[in-house]
């Protein structure tokens, strides 16, 4: 009797139990979606925005519609037949009607250089929609480039509505008229070069951090915390202070009529001013400045969590301390290296503006060039495709250090 | 040399000696160029080296005197205080949710949640540049006062997060059950013990704000221009110790937060160890 009264009760109370936990999740639930949506309107969808107009491709086939669906069952091996020619000077009288014919030229210019004269001269000679079968005709006679099949498989290539055209180009490669991937033409191939320099760069910066950093941390972990809190300052200061502040003062110190070359040349060490600052020196010595305290910081706290008890049974078990470090020490402060150097890094790739303030033309990174497709040229498919092979490198190394500090410090230790 | 962790040997105190040595050559690297033009808004000449041909205020009447600059520093701060509020109401409410979120989506949430600091400022000011100009948020206040939540959120969700973490959960059961609603709970309970962290996490985000550029490069009109955004003009076309000054004036801010958050950090800890 006591247990089928006591199963009775038991089985309520573990569903109310359960009830009263999903309320609580759904409500915990309730809370983070403000920010998720918010993140969505504000983040998340301008970047999706962006990765699909790096494929986006829809401008030729809005301008030049007949043309593309005439195009659309040519074989590609020679010159499209008539039907292609009538429909493109259909397309074109069309276009210049509304006024549209730049923005299919700006697209096929870039597939092509020189498509944007062809393209336009063609529309202003055609006075008149020709006559049917002169089609061919007429568009060769007032442009030869008609009679070439690289012209049909530009346009035909362009025809979206999505394209690999631009992400193939943020890794200088293009498609031939035979739709093979092949490498791009040594004027146009700049951006592999770009990446390897940003790649470098931060490379350079991250060694140098950590060579700067190292010793800091070491110290600041090794003193009694309220010298350590003191020093901690000099980092922390830095890592307050603006950004654009910091790089105004480099370039306050550095350049030629600057206070380090002052200095040096009222000490008489140098005659002529050094070129300190628009160059690569000048970007590294900012880059590390701006940096350091990323490396410093999870150093530092990495540090902090080995107790020195290990360094006394190293060196009361007859180790020397140059091994005991290199044995015992350097390889505990390794996941702290791990993640101040992945940190640092990620950061240097994305860098744009202390290398447009303190760089030259050469020392450039692949975030200014997005920058200025987008605003100055505005290549927007160009642009998205490189900030797309940007995100993903900065996602990839952002998910091996997520992984590495195993959600310690990139979550807060929110993790349960 | 008191202070060194154990120094037997010459080869030690050797080792240990170069480790003060370098720190000290780079906490020279971190702090001086910066200590190095403050001097330089004070003086009474138009060049920008030492030694000072005498000391003024002039750079700061020109400054203070000037619209341009003054409307960038009322900018900075219009958008600085309201993407912190925004933020610290969005941040501080998913945090509380995240605390008690069991789920295995979790971590997925919360990597995207802290995202907007990973991705590089370019790409979400490139995709942010497509997004709102066709709705209008291009050269708007709102538009820069979203982005720039969007970019401070993470920072109150983390700091939160972290007093949540300490947060002992039987205090709420306590105040429920002598009889508080959720929402009284939550005020009188909850809210203060957990301010400490909204208010480092609103100063974290005021300071993202007052800081960014990029965003502001790309979607400011004329209007909107914040101090970093007329600084990086200023440094674009020719130093002045106009922004010299300027510079002092911004680098005084970053003290004034790093010394309140200072003391927030040394007032939690003084509290947790009285508790």
């Amino acid at each position: 009797m006591t247990a089928v009264s006591e199963a009775e009760t038991k089985v309520p109370l573990k569903r109310r139990l359960k009830q009263a936990e999903r309320a609580r999740q759904l409500k915990a639930m309730a809370l983070v979606l403000p920010l998720l949506l918010f993140l969505l309107f504000t983040f998340a969808g301008p970047i999706a925005g962006m990765l699909w107009r790096a494929v986006d491709d829809r401008e030729v086939r809005q301008v030049l519609p007949q043309t593309i669906t005439a195009l659309a069952n040519w074989d590609g091996k020679d010159l499209p037949d008539e039907t292609a020619y009538a429909a493109l000077a259909s397309d074109l009288q069309a276009a210049r009607a509304a006024g549209t014919i730049a923005v299919a030229a700006k697209r096929l210019n870039y597939a092509l250089n020189g498509f944007r004269t062809i393209l336009t001269g063609t529309a202003r000679n055609l006075k008149s929609l020709p006559e049917p079968g002169t089609a061919k005709e007429t568009l060769v006679k007032i442009n030869r480039a008609w009679r070439d099949r690289t012209t049909w498989t530009t346009i035909r290539d362009a025809g979206g509505p999505v394209t690999g055209f631009y992400l193939l180009a943020a890794l200088d490669l293009v498609r031939n008229a035979d739709g093979a991937i092949v490498a791009a033409a040594p004027d146009q191939a700049i951006y592999r070069e770009i990446f390897a320099r940003t790649f470098l760069i931060s490379l350079g910066v991250t060694a140098l951090c950590l060579i700067l950093g190292f010793p800091v941390a070491y110290l600041l972990a090794a003193l009694p915390p309220g010298r350590s809190n003191l020093l901690m300052i000099f980092v922390l200061l830095p890592f307050w202070t603006s950004l654009l502040v910091r790089t105004c003062a480099w370039i306050v110190l550095l350049q030629s009529k600057g206070v380090v070359n002052d200095s040096l040349h009222w000490l008489g060490i140098i005659d002529e001013p050094l070129r300190l600052i628009y160059n690569r020196f000048g970007v590294c010595v900012a880059m590390t400045h701006v940096l350091l305290p990323f490396m410093i910081l999870p150093l530092y706290s990495s540090m902090k969590a080995i107790s020195p008890a290990y360094m006394r049974a190293a060196a009361s078990l007859g180790a020397p301390p140059l091994t005991a470090f290199l044995r015992i020490y350097l390889p505990q402060t390794l996941p702290g290296i791990g993640a101040g150097s992945l940190l640092v890094f990620i950061l240097a790739l994305g860098y744009y503006i202390t290398p447009a303030l303190v760089g030259g033309a050469a020392d450039q990174m692949i975030s200014y060039f997005i920058a200025l497709y987008t605003t100055e040229t505005a290549n927007w498919g160009l642009a998205s495709a490189l900030g797309a092979v940007l995100l993903l490198a900065t996602v990839l190394l952002a998910l091996v250090y997520g992984k590495l500090v195993q959600g310690q410090q990139v979550t807060g230790g929110m993790k349960n | 040399m008191s202070d060194s962790p154990s120094l037997r040997t010459p080869s030690q105190r050797i080792a240990w000696t170069t480790t003060i040595l370098v720190s000290i050559l780079v906490f020279i690297f971190l702090i001086a160029p910066i200590l190095a033009i403050m001097p330089l808004s004070f003086s009474s000449g138009s060049y920008l080296t030492y030694p000072l041909p005498g000391l003024s205020l002039r750079w700061y009447g020109d400054f203070f005197n000037s619209p341009r600059w003054m409307n960038s520093l009322k900018n900075s701060m219009i958008i600085g205080v309201a993407s912190t509020a925004l933020s610290m109401v969005l941040g501080t409410l998913a945090a509380l949710g995240l605390a008690q979120w069991k789920s295995r989506f979790k971590p997925l949430v919360l990597a995207f949640v802290l995202s907007p600091v990973v991705v590089p400022g370019v790409i979400t000011a490139v995709g942010l540049y497509f997004f709102f100009a066709p709705i209008g948020l291009t050269g708007s206040y709102l538009g820069l006062i979203l982005a720039h939540t969007a970019l401070a959120t993470p920072f109150v969700v983390i700091t939160v997060g972290a007093t949540l973490q300490s947060f002992d959960t039987n205090l709420a059961r306590a105040a429920a059950s002598l009889g508080a609603s959720p929402l009284e709970a939550f005020r009188r309970v909850i809210l203060p013990l957990i301010l400490p962290g909204i208010a480092s996490g609103a100063l974290f985000a005021f300071a993202t704000s007052f800081d960014e550029v990029v965003i502001v490069l790309f979607m400011a009109g004329p209007e909107q221009r914040t101090l970093p955004r007329e600084m990086f003009s200023g440094i674009r076309e020719n130093i002045s110790p106009t922004i010299t000054a300027a510079a002092v004036i911004l680098t005084t801010v970053s003290v004034i937060l790093l010394a309140t958050l200072e003391g927030l950090r040394r007032r939690n800890e003084r509290l947790k160890g009285g508790g």
